[in-house]
């Protein structure tokens, strides 16, 4: 076979941290060769010096034979480079037509060439199955559909590589196999793939040739046949980790109570929808979903940030009519935000200040509005040491930190009072193998305590590892809660499409409500 | 060419990033002085000369600081919560009112109580009007920088209103000015046969206070959160809207207070004149303090000196005094960019 990519000793050094060493990438005509590595292994920015985003301090890049200009994205998609980024970079407010087109016709010519242009998305979308209407709006399609819209912006641009960086995030499994499906079906036209992604059942599934990444130097090489999850994960960790489960317990009384609380959008989005759900001590409620489907809204009125619309919201047997932050936290509910950057720390203040931010006006922190520093920094150093915080100090600055650290640092925070109930709004988003088994170390620790814990995300494997019931939230509607030992991931994934699994479409009065 | 974050800047570094910005600005504006003809090295001899060269030089650009400090405090506990009050110059004038409504006899009292009670009222009057474009920003997220810069031109109309009518002075012989404050209202000089008054001592003071709240106080903290993360502030439980009220307070309040140190401490009287600018320049103070309190003092004296200085040099040799204008804006945007460059370095490829 002929290689219709090839990366030669790439390295690419930022300061003193060393992003790729070395890395020597070979592609096939017609393959699918899995990328697969923790975050910050390396995977992206060796795709952002293949596109021409970042330019190697050594190695160079080859095309079917011919050297890639380095730093030249337009150059990488002249050559057939086409990239499908996991954040889909779509103009949300134009049609499918629209976004394929967008940047292909030059800026000079007063009229656009429209009819000739649809009838080749015509073609296309049949050629590969990529169904999707050419004259919807990009912001009214489900997710899986827009990324078949960015798939056809690659092929419209005559891709003959395609980088997909973590396509399966954000879909269902049903939209996994579909996907799947049209990667087979382009392979057999002669694309070529490159796959990143962590998951390595999936990697296993549709990828011929798997290389592992571990800080920025391929570590293992090997063909997908005959290669097991266990050999992977051990290549790409570099140790053993086993993730913990739950081993069963009785729960015992209400901690959460939400009885059919609507709430509109504050964004215009999905909001909740006549919501019905409990949590109890010593149990994990896991809630399954896409994103996008009220997730947003359930963390954030639990947090304290929203009241509801409608319907009640009881803590520890309080109802709370206009709930905030400090007071849920006051209560006792201790959050874990889906978005550390954005809403967990606050990067550019010091680790001490974050460690703090919640127990500000509260003694020993502070007296009569005056910060104790020496108290704020005993007790972050305290804290650091508990939850294995690797920093410099508590005088450095947050947003330093990696992902994995800055996290143990949130659930410091949150975990640290004995929280009567946990808010785990996708705790291992981003994180790297150890670092989620530490989460869930931490949340089973909290549920083996006494504290209910509401486990929101979007990973099926996670949901059923620590859930002892999960449900599913579809379009702001949360289902009937089921046993986490005896629903099936396959089960769920229709559920999270919004199939009810007895009574077929979820209509709008047949959700169900809590046990 | 692009940019790339440094991971930690060095500290030298940031300390020398506004000297070498200054002396940018300063080889810039060589340039415009060479094309009028002049000496550049002798006219920045001058202008140095006029700035801190003698008692009476010195004075002055003290005097001229001390406005610009209260200004510069406001714009930097403002901006530190990305509350963007461009409104410093109306603020003023709504302290110097205050001032003038109290101080020009309605209260009778001796000096040490006459004084604060028309500092307070000042900064009182200052904090209200800043008040107003925060709240409509908490409730309506009406963009502040386009409300509280449209205030200035409302107040400054009604002070223009005041001095033509109710307020007139009857024995100004005409002239648009307030009736004198009474003696009791009056800052004291403290430095002999100078212009130069009390206010200079509130002035550092009030830097001084304002740098031991933004470090040591849960109002500080506060104020520091909202303005680098609002939607982590509000998480961890902070009144977001709240802490923009407060801050609006102490920012108004600070410029007031600037106003009110202008009528009772050099011009004894409100006029329409009182303030060429001191709260737009309070935003390059601030900017080029880098929001630090005690910087802010610094860089107060600094754009002081340009100011006094450039009059001076004007009067000297054949260079118009705008000069100053354009030094101050090209020392503040020199440091905007040695900002920049402390944060990230430039990479070629």
């Amino acid at each position: 076979m002929s290689a219709v990519l090839r990366l030669e000793n790439i390295t690419k050094r930022f300061g003193s941290l060393v992003a790729n060493d070395s890395v020597s990438l070979s592609l096939a005509r017609g393959e699918v060769l899995a990328l697969l590595g923790e975050n910050g292994a390396g995977k992206t920015t060796l795709m952002n010096i293949l596109f021409g985003h970042y330019v190697a301090d050594e190695g160079h890049v080859e095309v079917e034979g011919e050297a890639l200009p380095p730093g030249a994205p337009h150059a990488a998609i002249a050559a057939g480079i086409g990239m499908v980024h996991q954040h889909f970079t779509l103009a949300d407010n134009l049609t499918v037509l629209d976004n394929v087109v967008l940047g292909t016709e030059s800026l000079w010519r007063p009229w656009q060439s429209r009819a000739a242009a649809r009838s080749r998305l015509d073609a296309m979308s049949s050629e590969y199955g990529l169904t999707v209407d050419p004259d919807a709006r990009v912001g009214d399609l489900s997710v899986g559909e827009r990324q078949r819209v960015e798939i056809l912006k690659a092929l419209y641009r005559d891709a003959r590589i395609l980088i997909m960086d973590e396509p399966t995030a954000v879909l269902t499994p049903q939209e996994t196999e579909g996907l799947f499906d049209t990667l087979r079906r382009l392979v057999e036209r002669g694309l070529s793939i490159i796959f990143i992604s962590h998951k390595l059942n999936e990697i296993l599934a549709i990828c011929d040739r798997v290389m592992v990444l571990r800080r920025g130097k391929i570590v293992h090489e090997m063909p997908t046949e005959g290669a097991d999850r266990h050999i992977l994960a051990e290549a790409m960790v570099g140790h053993a980790v086993t993730r913990p489960k739950a081993d069963p317990m009785a729960p015992g009384d209400a901690v959460l109570s939400i009885r059919d609380v609507s709430l509109r959008s504050a964004t215009g989005g999905v909001g909740l929808n006549a919501v019905n759900l409990q949590v109890r001590a010593h149990e994990v409620l896991g809630i399954a979903g896409v994103s996008g489907n009220g997730q947003v809204q359930l963390a954030e009125l639990i947090s304290g940030l929203s009241r509801p619309d409608e319907g009640s919201l009881t803590l520890f047997g309080e109802t709370l009519t206009h709930p905030t932050p400090a007071k849920v936290v006051k209560l006792g509910v201790g959050r874990i935000p889906e978005d550390r950057h954005a809403e967990g720390v606050i990067g550019e203040m010091s680790i001490w200040e974050n460690m703090i931010s919640e127990d500000l006006r509260a003694s020993p922190i502070s007296r009569h509005g005056l910060i104790d520093h020496s108290a704020a920094k005993a007790r972050t150093e305290a804290q650091i040491e508990r939850f294995d915080v690797r920093c410099p100090g508590p005088d450095a600055e947050t947003r330093l930190l990696s992902g994995g650290n800055m996290q143990k640092l949130i659930l410091a925070r949150a975990l640290s009072r004995e929280p009567g109930l946990v808010l785990a709004n996708q705790p291992a988003r981003g994180l790297d193998e150890g670092a989620i088994a530490y989460v869930h170390g931490q949340l089973l620790a909290a549920r083996e305590r006494g504290a209910g814990v509401l486990l929101i995300t979007e990973d099926l494997e996670e949901l059923l590892a620590l859930s002892d019931r999960v449900a599913v939230i579809y379009h702001g509607r949360v289902s009937a809660t089921m046993d986490a030992k005896t629903v099936s991931p396959r089960e769920l994934g229709l559920m999270m499409a919004g199939h009810n699994p007895q009574t077929g479409p979820q209509g709008p009065d047949n959700a169900g409500a809590a046990a | 060419m692009r940019l790339e974050l440094r991971e930690s800047p060095p500290i030298w570094l940031a300390g020398m990033a506004p000297i070498l910005a200054v002396g940018a600005a300063l080889v810039l504006c060589a340039g415009l002085i060479a094309w009028t003809g002049e000496s550049v090295l002798e006219a920045y001899a001058l202008l140095v000369k006029g700035a801190v060269g003698s008692r009476f030089a010195l004075a002055e650009t003290l005097t001229r600081a001390t406005p610009l400090i209260l200004t510069g405090l406001a714009a930097a506990v403002a901006f530190r919560a990305k509350l963007w009050n461009i409104g410093g110059e109306g603020q003023l004038y709504m302290g110097a009112l205050a001032a003038t409504w109290l101080g020009t006899g309605a209260l009778d009292l001796p000096a040490f109580l006459l004084i604060p009670v028309l500092l307070i009222a000042g900064a009182l009057a200052g904090g209200a009007v800043l008040v107003v474009p925060a709240l409509i920003k908490n409730k309506l997220r009406v963009d502040e920088v386009v409300t509280t810069l449209l205030l200035n031109f409302i107040i400054l109309l009604f002070v223009n209103y005041l001095l033509e009518g109710p307020l007139k002075d009857p024995m100004s012989l005409g002239w648009p000015q307030a009736a004198p404050i009474i003696d009791e209202g009056l800052l004291p000089k403290i430095l002999e046969k100078s212009r130069l008054h009390l206010g200079l001592i509130i002035a550092l003071l009030a830097a001084l206070a304002i740098w031991l709240v933004m470090r040591f106080t849960v109002w500080g903290f506060e104020i520091k959160a909202v303005g680098l993360n609002a939607r982590g502030a509000a998480f961890s439980g902070i009144n977001v809207n709240g802490t923009i009220i407060r801050t609006a307070l102490i920012s108004g309040g600070l410029a007031g207070i600037a106003g009110v140190g202008e009528v009772i401490g050099l011009k004894g009287y409100l006029t329409l004149d009182l303030s060429p600018g001191f709260g737009y320049t309070g935003i390059a103070v601030a900017m080029l303090a880098q929001l630090h309190p005690i910087g802010v003092v610094v860089s107060a004296f600094f754009l002081a000196g340009i100011y006094v200085g450039a009059d001076s040099m004007g009067r000297a040799v054949n260079i118009p005094t705008y000069l100053a204008d354009v030094l101050v804006a090209s020392s503040v945007l020199c440091v905007l960019v040695s900002v920049m460059l402390v944060r990230f370095r430039i990479r070629r490829g």
